[in-house]
């Protein structure tokens, strides 16, 4: 497939993205960038200046709503992506209303109790709706750890092991690496389909 | 009985066992967890209500907190 060849079937795709921190941000871009037709980013957290150091945001954006940055810096890449954007905490019933007309889902949140969360709901009550998520990514280096499992609709993308803590950082290189594994899988279902 | 966990088999001394049982048994040590029994998601208020017999695929994903 040509680069327009590809732009061309993701022009009527629509992927979801839960969580707009460093997975959820740094795929959307790579999705941007490649010119997937739709995204739907839904996060209700603020930036802060710490999370500058692994999300796609920029110093003078701190303080906004990451769902509204995300979308303003996804239109200065391509502002031909229709972007919608919401602000609220998914719960169950939100997560099947608003990612009901959605190719795909990535889940990107930050919390296990949250991934737990959307995983369950897609799985059980979407069922035909495929869902990747990002598990493990914390630290640095251990390159070859990084992969990819695949569960019927359910796939995993990380070390499956790695848990944030103050020892163990999520720093740019990794979670960057998950996050871009999660939009090239994401390319690979849409695309393959046809 | 013999069943395949995470894609590697493993030999229980038992019949059958529920799935809360197995997570219990196994010491899986992430405290938040999806399970799937031969392809469909258990939910987790449901893992003692279901049945895992011989030849039983199962699926036991840690959730781990970082993104």
């Amino acid at each position: 497939m040509t680069t327009e060849e590809i732009r061309e079937r993701l022009a009527d795709k629509v992927v979801g993205i839960a969580g707009c921190g460093g997975l959820g941000s740094n795929c959307a871009v790579a999705l941007a960038r490649t010119g997937i037709g739709k995204l739907i980013l839904v996060d209700d957290d603020k930036l802060e200046a710490s999370n500058l150091n692994r999300q796609y945001f920029f110093a003078d954006q701190i303080g906004e709503f990451k769902s509204l940055a995300l979308r303003d810096n996804i239109r200065r890449i391509d502002d031909t992506i229709i972007v919608e954007t919401h602000i609220v905490r998914l719960d169950p019933d939100l997560v099947t209303e608003l990612f009901a007309d959605c190719d795909l889902i990535v889940e990107a949140f930050d919390q296990d109790n949250e991934k737990q969360m959307i995983i369950e709901t897609v799985l059980g009550d979407m069922p035909d709706k495929s869902i990747i998520s990002g598990q493990g990514l914390a630290g640095f280096g251990n390159n070859e750890s990084i992969k990819t499992q695949r569960l019927g609709n359910l796939f995993i993308v990380g070390d499956g092991e790695t848990e944030v803590s103050e020892k163990q950082p999520p720093l740019a290189p990794r979670v960057a690496v998950v996050a871009n594994m999660q939009a090239n899988l994401v390319l690979e279902l849409l695309l393959n389909t046809e | 009985m013999e069943i395949l966990l995470n894609k590697r088999k493993e030999t229980i001394d038992k019949d059958e066992i529920t799935l809360a049982e197995l997570i219990e048994y196994k010491k899986f040590t992430f405290k938040l967890l999806v399970t799937k029994v031969n392809g469909q998601l258990v939910k987790k208020n449901v893992r003692s209500e279901s049945i895992i017999r011989d030849g039983d695929e199962v699926d036991v994903l840690h959730m781990i907190s970082g993104g």
